[in-house]
């Protein structure tokens, strides 16, 4: 790490996630083209999009789950190479929620959100209890903390799975279609959580298709297809008044006319 | 939302069977086909059972320490008795028998205290059982420091040699073989390379081979002047060998764990190492425990192959005896008896193996 690193990795007004001219290759398959993308600090994203259209695979590539092949990937003011170190310090500001939720079956739902702080920030066991704790509280899920995940619905394992991620108290959090492995009646209890959590100011960047999600707390919604970003606008003129043909081909199947 | 705090324990269904009467007509006689077929197995089980039953207990002569004592009629485990503690300690000197007694008493407790889960300090004893324990293991087998008189391998044998073979074989291979089946799956080429060369030679050669491989041409290529034990070439060979196999079984358990374990722990920020140690590994482990315990089961047993090499294990021993001239004929006790000692050790390994499997289930 330089010493610029540090420095503008502090520094609250530079962006909190700066994308120039991405570019990702599976073999001879162009997943992602020409990707350019600002986030700012505090700002709600929600990224959609038919489905193949690469929209995992850009957000797999902020905290380096995917490699990408040309441009500049710049994390909290950190640049993205592929020195291990500096992936590992960009991932320690960076949460992520999956679609499977992920949760480590073998370990209890506590110790599911005590791992990484013991054993990446270092932090004694008890205080690590005391911070996980505080944050399954905030996803109303403390009363099942000594269960193990294969104990617990769907919802409740991705609230877990939130819970966890907010633990290592990251800068932004990535969400990769969090309700979409979901029975309709759990939807709802994810995506509070979620708005709550847009509501306390964290920086989002989020692949869903609930566009009643993207309306309320979006401030601005992205289309993508074929690896491309096609359209970006805030979700009242997104919505209302798409530009482009593929949005609004994409607004009218998933808005079921 | 009401959720509760506690799981409710499964519930053994109502029992409709009363008592042994009930238990037979409801598992053995239900029915005439059933009933036919019980009756059939219980008289083939009884054909087979009752005379080896007769000749192994009822006929059996048990006191003596002579030829003589032995009557005839069923076995004679006299001939076991007379020689039971060179069946135990091979040609340890009887001065230093008591240097095994500790070793063996120490291993049983270190296994015990680790496998009742009711006992404390895991972590500790644990730590003792892989290093501290080898370390006074060894001083105190071999001797020839603190003023132990040394005793050379070559005097080494019985059932203390089998079980030496056996647990530096299996607590030498999981771990190779772990190391082994991660580098498989390293995206570096060149440990990638090196990990499957190693793997694919060791399970392409018959052991005998790799054993004979050990002490016969290890000599040629090694400098005379280097004093290479033969015991020691030989737990290095069987190490090897069985580290391969395990590589393999490991491997089929990491190939089992979704890869977005991995994913989430990357997201998490865990590095490689903590990622396989906290993650991957222990939830991959637990998975193929049934193939790691056979390999063990399979390690155990193939320890008598190192009787072709001159060593004298439980097995060899009891051979031996069979070639006394004093006693000539006992061939059916000797090996009934080596095959019951094997027996009990494995069936230990696989029956702890399944306690520990119901145990590490947490429900997924
Ligand atoms: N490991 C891989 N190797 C080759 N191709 C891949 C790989 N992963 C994804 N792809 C391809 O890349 C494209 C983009 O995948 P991605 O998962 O990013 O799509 P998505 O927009 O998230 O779709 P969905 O809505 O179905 O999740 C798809 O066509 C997919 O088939
Ligand atoms: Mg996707």
């Amino acid at each position: 790490m330089t010493a610029s690193n540090s420095a503008s990795a502090s520094s609250s007004d530079s962006p909190m996630i700066e994308v120039e001219g991405l570019n990702k290759w599976y073999g001879d398959f162009h997943v992602l083209r020409d990707i350019d993308l600002t986030v700012a600090r505090g700002e709600r994203i929600v990224v959609c999009g038919p489905s193949g259209s690469g929209k995992s695979t850009l957000i797999r590539c902020f905290n380096h789950l995917e490699e990408h092949q040309q441009g500049r990937i710049v994390v909290d003011g950190v640049t993205m190479t592929q020195d291990v170190k500096r992936i590992e310090q960009i991932r320690r500001n960076v949460g992520m929620v999956f679609q499977h939720f992920n949760l480590f079956p073998h370990l209890s739902v506590l110790d599911n959100c005590c791992i990484s702080q013991i054993w990446v920030q270092k932090k004694p066991r008890a205080e690590a209890e005391k911070t996980a704790m505080e944050f399954l509280e905030r996803v109303q899920i403390a009363d099942q903390a000594h269960k193990y995940p294969g104990q617990l619905s769907g919802g409740q394992q991705q609230r877990v799975a939130i819970a966890r991620a907010l633990c290592m108290r990251p800068e932004v959090m990535l969400f990769d279609e969090p309700t979409s492995a979901l029975d309709p009646e759990m939807i709802k209890e994810v995506l509070d959580v979620m708005v709550e959590l847009a509501r306390d100011g964290m920086t989002m960047l989020c692949v869903t298709h609930e566009m009643g999600f993207a309306k309320t707390v979006a401030d601005r919604v992205i289309f993508m297809d074929q690896g491309q970003i096609i359209e970006q606008a805030p979700p009242e003129t997104f919505f209302n008044n798409p530009e482009s043909e593929r949005t609004q081909l994409f607004l009218s199947q998933i808005l079921g006319h | 939302m009401a959720t509760r705090t506690e799981m409710i324990e499964a519930r053994r269904p109502p029992d409709m069977r009363r008592g042994v009467v009930g238990w037979l007509r409801a598992n053995l006689f239900n029915g005439p086909f059933n009933s036919v077929a019980s009756l059939l197995t219980i008289v083939l089980l009884a054909m087979v059972l009752w005379p080896l039953a007769k000749w192994a207990l009822i006929d059996a002569d048990w006191l003596g320490s002579t030829r003589e004592a032995c009557t005839g009629e069923g076995a004679c485990w006299v001939f076991i008795s007379a020689r039971f503690e060179t069946i135990i300690y091979g040609f340890y000197p009887d001065a230093a028998r008591w240097r095994v007694d500790l070793v063996l008493t120490m291993m049983a407790l270190l296994i015990a205290w680790l496998a009742i889960p009711r006992l404390p300090a895991k972590r500790w004893v644990g730590l003792f059982a892989l290093v501290g324990f080898p370390i006074v293991a060894y001083f105190l087998l071999l001797g020839g420091h603190f003023g132990l008189e040394a005793v050379p391998t070559r005097e080494w044998g019985g059932l203390m040699l089998t079980l030496t073979v056996a647990t530096v074989g299996i607590v030498g291979s999981l771990p190779i073989g772990v190391v082994l089946a991660l580098g498989r799956r390293s995206k570096m080429p060149l440990v990638r390379s090196l990990c499957v060369v190693f793997i694919e030679f060791w399970r392409g050669v018959p052991l005998i081979t790799v054993l004979f491989m050990a002490s016969v041409m290890l000599p040629l290529f090694v400098p005379t002047e280097v004093e290479f034990d033969k015991l020691l070439r030989a737990l290095i060979g069987i190490m090897f060998f069985w580290s391969a196999y395990m590589a393999e079984v490991v491997r089929g358990g990491l190939q089992a764990i979704p890869s977005g374990q991995e994913e989430a722990a990357k997201a998490l920020g865990l590095g490689y190492w903590r990622r396989m140690g906290l993650i991957v590994l222990p939830q991959a482990l637990k998975l193929v425990i049934p193939g790691i315990v056979n390999t063990f089961i399979a390690l155990f047993k193939d320890t008598s192959l190192v009787l072709i090499i001159g060593l004298f294990d439980l097995l060899a021993i009891i051979r031996a005896g069979l070639t006394d001239s004093n006693w000539l004929g006992f061939a059916t006790e000797g090996y009934v008896f080596a095959a019951l000692m094997f027996w009990i050790f494995c069936f230990s390994m696989s029956r702890y193996s399944q306690y520990i499997e119901r145990r590490l289930h947490t429900g997924h």
